[in-house]
């Protein structure tokens, strides 16, 4: 029975310990006191390691998710004969959740396990501690060109991701459902928003970014030294990652709805 | 020339990406450019908007030529005042009339207009006073029940 509790203690005491070493570990990669310095062409190799080669899933995801939206929109709005509206359906659920959310996922998927390995090898292999002997911060050169690709880049990819579904989808409910390719395009303008649907959305991805990048950046740097710490340390990114996304987005949800 | 190629990918990304921003803004919300120049302000008191909300359209003859701004409950006779956002080169009539009306049978709510005959128009600023409020269903069928049990 007392061990019980000591292992409930000792299990809140890691996580405790891990919320503190996270924090202190983010704000030494934003330079907190001692100013932003990441190279900018070392954020440029990033955003391309990173944004550019994540491009062919997000674009495919994305214009599939916006083809089957419109399939599943079109067969619920026939059966009230508004079969119009699939387009405005398409585009607010596209902008609104799956823009963000979808590519976030994907984005943890991709990135932040290939990050968190990088890092977790660069550690095993000792090449951290060969900067930090050289007199090279490895928090500047390794991990804060990092974290600004991930944040310059999933907003990005979350805008491609949405469009393409939105084209995706106009693909198949005006080709292939038949819906009037007119009324398709304007009961989408005259329901999306700009700041409400698109400028929230943008605002969604711009937080899992962070969010994810950061959690990819600390599993990797916080990783055992061996084979088997480095799978676990991704396995955790993608795990924590996407629970981190989908609370995340309720959250933002809510309060951007204003339901709270 | 590596890292040409690098830098190349990047920048056609952040253009692509740019680029679909403003299909998303332009095409996909249909934001249009509007300053406080292109518009003019009108007036009408409705005694039920029932569901009419902010950013409704105000059609004339089914084509949409502005928005409603903003509305408000006058206190001292309890009728809603609307503030509508006109484009400018409309000119309406002074004794045009508003009523709320319904897109479809569960549609969205608008501001219909229909022009008079007047040869004067009206100003910004201006109220429109011939106004018809929304058909609420309820109290239709209740008029309809009554109107049956009374015969």
């Amino acid at each position: 029975m007392i061990n019980l509790v000591v292992t409930i203690g000792q299990r809140c005491m890691f996580v405790c310990q891990m919320i503190g070493r996270s924090g202190v570990f983010l704000s030494q990669i934003l330079g907190w006191g001692s100013g932003f310095k990441a190279p900018v062409s070392r954020v440029i190799k990033q955003v391309y390691q990173i944004g550019v080669l994540s491009l062919p899933i997000i674009l495919v995801s994305g214009v599939f998710v916006g083809m089957v939206l419109a399939l599943q929109g079109y067969s619920i709005l026939s059966s009230y004969g508004s079969q119009e509206a699939v387009g405005q359906m398409v585009a607010l659920s596209l902008l609104r959740e799956f823009g963000p959310v979808v590519s976030a996922l994907l984005f943890v998927g991709r990135a932040g396990s290939a990050l968190t390995a990088e890092i977790g090898l660069m550690k095993t292999t000792e090449q951290l501690s060969a900067m930090e002997i050289m007199g090279v911060d490895p928090l500047k050169r390794v991990f804060s060109p990092r974290l600004w690709a991930g944040v310059i880049s999933l907003p990005l990819l979350a805008a491609l991701f949405s469009l393409l579904g939105i084209y995706g989808g106009a693909f198949v409910a005006v080709n292939i459902l038949g819906v009037y390719e007119g009324s398709y395009w304007a009961n989408m303008q005259g329901s999306v928003l700009f700041y409400d649907d698109v400028i929230k959305g943008l605002i969604k991805a711009l937080v899992f970014a962070f969010v994810t990048t950061w959690i990819a950046l600390f599993h990797g740097w916080n990783a055992k030294p061996t084979s088997d710490g480095i799978s676990r340390a991704t396995t955790a990114t993608v795990v924590q990652g996407a629970l981190a996304v989908l609370g995340l987005d309720f959250i933002l949800t809510a309060v951007m709805l204003g339901g709270f | 020339m590596h890292k040409r190629s690098l830098e190349l990918g990047v920048g056609a990304f952040v253009i692509m990406s740019i680029i679909a921003l403003l299909l998303l803004a332009l095409n996909v919300s249909g934001l249009r450019y509007q300053s406080d120049a292109d518009i003019y302000h009108l007036y009408a008191r409705f005694e039920n908007l029932s569901g009419l909300s902010e950013r409704a359209k105000v059609s004339l003859s089914g084509v949409t030529i502005g928005r409603v701004v903003e509305i408000k409950l006058d206190t001292q006779d309890y009728v809603a005042v609307v503030k509508m956002a006109i484009k400018k080169g409309i000119p309406l009539s002074l004794d045009t009339s508003a009523s709320v009306l319904t897109s479809g049978l569960l549609g969205e709510k608008y501001i219909g207009l229909s022009v008079g005959a007047d040869e004067e128009t009206l100003l910004s600023g201006d109220v429109i006073e011939d106004t018809q409020s929304a058909i609420v269903l309820e109290e239709l069928i209740g008029q309809f029940l009554f109107s049956r049990s009374s015969d």
